[in-house]
């Protein structure tokens, strides 16, 4: 199909609306309320252009772009005058209130308003009246307000509550009185905020911590880097100046994270600037422990020595991580020797992912993308608070749900970036959506049903709809209903995870997914996804699933008598083991050396602490919940004596002269050994260009070509310039020269195009609106998916174990927070404020039994503790279950499926009042 | 023949005229204010640093020689929490003042800039900052923007109307 822009011919696609076509075509045309994820509306006007009846008509008529479907042969002109003048025309109007702020706007410098308005070339103010203004508000720690600099495009309100499923911002009053707002003053509730810093097209909603230190965009120093706050591992592009790490942006992934981050992401990289990383200033808790428990600096040659003495020719045990990177654990597991290797994971966590990968080695289901999930017609979650396990998933079965709507629009022919009109049609109705967990999750508002159950008796569950489908009947009506909706769905999505730590649930979704596929046609695709912990639980669960006998950490603890020193890459093992297996690891005869990047208590307790550098400063491999690598690399050097956990390990070997690990001295070393160690890590090195990579000659540049104060920065200093640190190690280059343009996808360290300087600028590295990047389809993709199906199936023998509950005692489950329940960005000051206090969930009943309302503190028991929490009352709970924050520093200790016993705190007193800004409610009111 | 008589007599008449050549250092010539030397960083009238922290001097210099971090006030304005300028790398090109959006930073008729010590070239905000308004004597920033400061509410800022209340029916 084609239709003619001011003559030239053009290549469209059906169904594609003209802005898109004009787009695709490389073709400028302005908008503002349009956004690729979703959809037109029309509101903005500034997309307009001229159409033709047929080549004769000379005069036409101006038709919105974004509203207009591609018909073949179909002629527009974006350059007529009346085009140009109508849009000029909107921008100024658009312009009328827009107070006198760019220099002071966090926006400047990156504004779509800006680009627009230079675009249609409005320069000049005709209007004298007065401007409205706006009184902005308090929306928490995350977001900033400066409501006057809005132009009414409903960006923000069609993402928050359409996109996002929000409910508390949206737009008020009318005319020119619109307003963008909450109710009153106050957090924004959505876990996915942080996306109005990039829907809006102008300043309204800026990003406030970033705000606190800010720099422009043109000085910040970017590279393509991954998102390490969870399991589905977001490409996100965090920005550097100063050696301090000042924001994170998304980073377009058409396959994993698209357009959006959840704020974990967006707002949970400041711990990388915290006062708690450990350097070598001796307060800092990194160095060598002296006899007085405290740490003395040494210098990075001596702290290695030191090690070295201690584990040449020694017995070594060492510990791994799933926050670590893949080349650092495997280099570990390597220097230690593979059976002396643990993997870091708690018992559980260790079960729970090697079901999640033998499952994904096998099943016949598809394991799908994040934007394949979006195309799914109906969905079970079983045991997962998606929210808050795989925050950006979350968002993506939100859109899943609106596949019922996209059917009835197809029914009327209706193209589904018709938004307006889509959402009309379909009114509330959703594609169906059953919960079964233990307790409330973020999605109970989507769902159409939602089941309590206990973790075994959520397997229980799914093993009775299996039988269901394979023709058993059940008496319980529910297993009937979620065994009909899988079995007339299309393409149905089974959804689990490891947050329970219930290997009985993973693969009774496993057998229920296999079950399914055998009902339907083999064109029918059912889909299989499971959420993982970290944001490398894969990478780790892959080195070790060929192990016959894993040394499992509790072993390690009980074992650790018989060796002399033992290294712990990256990883607080208070988080994941008992006081008392803690005491025997740090009993003192075993010499304990420890890389970690932020204060901790297993830290305290090490003999020797080597400061390591965060994701934001090293480069490194992470292996998705879907089994997908991909590739992080360092944004700016790691300052003061820290090194790469990898650069740490290689210097041990070095030193200990390992034979194996004799020939690596650089990272693409690392890289290529590691995928010849097992055949599953065979497509390593296609992850991404190794560090030879030159674009026409030229490596990556991470700075803009706009980078500022270059001959300053380091001024105060030494007047002599020093050179630009040089980078061996990675095809990016610290410096403004070189080309940030149709490289692969995995190397776009930022977006930017001469007249796009916003993040829309993303469209010209896309190969289409919505589409892969350019650099995708040219080289490696978009990460390397490491496991492929055998589609064997697996023969399941399923025994689910049922814990046995006394009576007046409760089973703990862990419930995950975005902000709070992740270790490190926990440091953060944002999300630590946002995580608030540690909890205990109690149902109503139970809440009401122990005399305790929300806010009331309540003791916790296990066996060998007292904790004393506040309460949370949850709406929905299985029967015997209460939930408590898990990850948080004071419940690091308790551990999912303990048996608890209940009371009330008797010693807590609610805090005093001394003055209140609520109003005092009287008479019973 | 005509031409080289003209240009004979051209020069010629140079030996009479009055000399351009001053006795520098002794006698200063005549530089107008709007010269290209030494740079400074301004107040506005009412005392305040001028400098918004907008970084679009530092982007338009030409040799890179200006760096500064924006840091916040307490009613939430913007100001340079350091401000530096390498004037051993600065060209005088004028385009960090042309590229001034509050007229903060200004060139001045001061040229004398010799140091022994390289170092000495490079100047932080407490070297730059003067007591005064320099060549503007009018404007301040923060009464035309729309932000919100400690001397002015929404709505009072040069040609703005009274915040909209949201809640009101009124047409
Ligand atoms: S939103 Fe854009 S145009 Fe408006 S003040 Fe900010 S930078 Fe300037
Ligand atoms: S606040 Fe931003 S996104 Fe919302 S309507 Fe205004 S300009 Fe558009
Ligand atoms: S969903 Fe996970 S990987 Fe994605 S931004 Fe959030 S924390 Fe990061
Ligand atoms: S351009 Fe002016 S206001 Fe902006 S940073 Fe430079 S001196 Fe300050
Ligand atoms: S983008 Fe087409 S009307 Fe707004």
């Amino acid at each position: 199909m084609i239709i003619f822009v001011d003559g030239q011919e053009i290549e469209v696609k059906q169904g594609e609306n003209v802005l898109e076509a004009c787009l695709n075509a490389g073709l400028d045309l302005p908008y503002f309320c349009w956004h690729p994820a979703m959809g037109s509306i029309g509101s903005c006007r500034q997309c307009a252009l001229v159409q033709y009846q047929n080549p004769e008509d000379t005069r036409g008529r101006i038709v919105m772009g974004c509203m207009t479907q591609v018909t073949d042969g179909a002629r527009f002109s974006l350059n007529a005058q009346n085009a140009t003048e109508f849009r000029e025309a909107v921008v100024e109007s658009l312009m009328l209130n827009h107070p006198h702020d760019c220099p002071v706007c966090a926006e400047g410098g990156e504004c779509h308003l800006q680009d627009m308005t230079v675009m249609v070339g409005h320069r000049d103010r005709r209007y004298t009246g007065k401007k409205n203004t706006h009184r902005n508000q308090y929306l928490g720690p995350l977001i900033q307000h400066e409501m006057n600099r809005c132009i009414t495009c409903y960006r923000c309100e069609r993402y928050y509550r359409d996109y996002a499923g929000g409910s508390d911002l949206g737009a008020q009053a009318s005319r020119d009185h619109v307003y963008f707002g909450r109710h009153q003053e106050g957090v924004l509730e959505s876990e996915f905020s942080g996306n109005l810093v990039e829907v809006c097209p102008t300043g309204v909603f800026t990003d406030k911590p970033f705000l606190k230190h800010y720099s422009r965009k043109w000085d910040l120093q970017s590279a393509p880097s991954i998102c390490s706050g969870c399991g589905v591992g977001c490409n996100i592009s965090p920005g550097e100046r100063y050696g301090k790490l000042k924001r994170v942006h998304n980073r377009y992934n058409h396959e994993v994270n698209g357009y959006f981050l959840c704020d974990r992401g967006r707002f949970g990289s400041g711990y990388i600037n915290s006062d708690q990383r450990l350097d070598y200033s001796g307060l800092k808790g990194a160095g060598l422990k002296s006899a007085d428990a405290t740490f003395a600096a040494v210098h990075q040659s001596q702290a290695i020595e030191t090690a070295a003495g201690w584990l040449q020719g020694k017995k070594v045990l060492g510990i791994g991580s799933p926050r670590a990177s893949l080349e650092s654990n495997y280099l570990l597991r390597e220097l230690v020797g593979r059976s002396n290797f643990s993997s870091g994971f708690s018992d559980a966590e260790a079960a729970v992912v090697r079901s999640i990968i033998n499952i994904q080695k096998t099943t016949v289901a598809t394991n799908p993308t994040i934007k394949q999930m979006e195309s799914a017609d109906a969905i079970l979650i079983l045991g997962e608070d998606i929210t808050n396990t795989a925050p950006r998933v979350a968002l993506a079965l939100r859109q899943a749900l609106r596949n019922k709507s996209f059917e009835l629009a197809e029914q009327l022919g209706l193209p589904e970036w018709q938004d307006a009109a889509v959402r009309n049609l379909a009114q509330d109705q959703l594609s169906p959506m059953v919960i079964v967990s233990a307790m409330d999750s973020r999605l109970d508002d989507v769902a159409s049903q939602l089941i309590s159950l206990s973790p075994a008796a959520i397997a229980d569950f799914s093993c009775a709809v299996t039988a269901s489908l394979q023709g058993q009947e059940s008496d319980d009506k529910r297993v009937q209903q979620v065994a009909n909706m899988l079995s007339a769905a299309k393409r149905p999505l089974i959804i689990s995870g490891s947050s329970m730590l219930s290997a009985n649930i993973v693969d009774s979704a496993a057998c229920l997914a296999e079950a399914l596929q055998a009902h339907k046609q083999a064109a029918q695709e059912v889909m299989l996804s499971f959420c993982v912990p970290e944001a490398n639980s894969m990478g780790l669960g892959l080195l070790v699933n060929e192990d016959k006998r894993p040394l499992r950490l509790s072993r390690l603890a009980k074992k650790i008598d018989t060796v002399d020193a033992v290294l712990i890459l990256e990883n607080d093992l208070e988080r994941r083991l008992s006081q008392s297996e803690l005491d025997l690891i740090f009993s003192g005869k075993t010499r304990v050396i420890s890389m970690d990047l932020l204060e901790n208590n297993t830290l305290a307790r090490s003999d020797l602490v080597l400061p390591v550098a965060s994701y934001a400063e090293s480069q490194g491999t992470l292996v998705n919940a879907e089994s997908r690598a991909q590739r992080h690399y360092p944004v700016f050097e790691p300052a003061a004596e820290r090194l790469c956990s990898w650069q740490w390990l290689l210097q041990l070997a070095a030193v200990m002269e390992h034979k194996k690990l004799a020939g690596i001295a650089h990272f693409d070393q690392i890289v290529e050994a590691c995928s010849k160690s097992q055949p599953i890590f065979a497509d390593l090195t296609a992850v991404a260009p190794d560090h030879s990579f030159r674009d026409r000659g030229l490596k990556v540049p991470r700075q803009t070509h706009r980078y500022s104060g270059r001959t300053a920065i380091n001024a105060d200093v030494s007047v002599h310039e020093p050179p630009q640190p040089t980078d061996c190690e990675t095809p990016l280059a610290y410096s403004m020269e070189g080309l940030n343009r149709d490289q692969p996808a995995s190397l776009i360290p930022y977006v930017w195009s001469p007249g796009w300087n916003s993040n829309q600028s993303l469209q010209k590295f896309q190969a289409e609106v919505n589409g892969p990047l350019k650099g995708a389809l040219k080289h490696s993709g978009a990460g390397q998916r490491l496991i492929k199906s055998t589609q064997q199936g697996l023969e399941y023998k399923l025994k689910v174990t049922h814990p046995r509950m006394q009576k007046g005692r409760w089973q703990l489950l862990p419930m995950h927070r975005v902000h709070g329940s992740e270790e490190l960005s926990a440091y953060t000051d944002e999300i630590a404020e946002l995580a608030a206090q540690a909890f205990v969930a109690l149902g109503e009943t139970v809440a009401e039994k122990l005399g305790v309302a929300e806010g009331e503190m309540v003791v916790v028991s296990t066996a060998d503790q007292e904790i004393s929490l506040q309460v949370k009352v949850l709406s929905r709970v299985a029967k015997n279950c209460v939930g408590f924050s898990v990850g948080y520093d004071k419940t690091k200790s308790l551990r999912a499926g303990d048996s608890v016993a209940l009371r009330r705190d008797k010693s807590w007193q609610p805090p005093q009042v001394i003055a209140t800004d609520r109003g005092v409610a009287s008479n019973g009111c | 023949m005509l031409s080289q008589l003209r240009s004979i007599w051209e020069i010629l008449k140079h030996s009479v005229s009055k000399l351009d050549t001053v006795q520098y250092p002794e006698q200063k010539p005549y530089l107008a204010p709007r010269y290209r030397g030494r740079i400074v960083l301004t107040r506005d009238p009412d005392g305040e640093e001028r400098c918004v922290a907008c970084n679009l001097c530092a982007a338009v210099c030409p040799v890179d020689c200006i760096a500064l971090q924006k840091d916040t006030r307490e009613d939430g304005t913007w100001y340079p929490e350091f401000f530096r300028i390498n004037f051993s790398r600065c060209i005088m090109c004028g385009m960090c003042e042309e590229a001034c959006p509050t007229y903060a930073i200004q060139l001045t008729p001061d040229f004398e800039m010799c140091e022994y010590d390289r170092q000495n070239m490079v100047y932080e905000k407490e070297n730059l900052l003067i007591n005064g308004v320099g060549k503007y004597p009018d404007y301040n920033f923060y009464r035309v923007s729309g932000m919100q400061t400690a001397f002015k509410d929404k709505g009072q800022a040069q040609n703005e109307a009274e915040p909209i209340d949201t809640k009101s029916l009124l047409p």
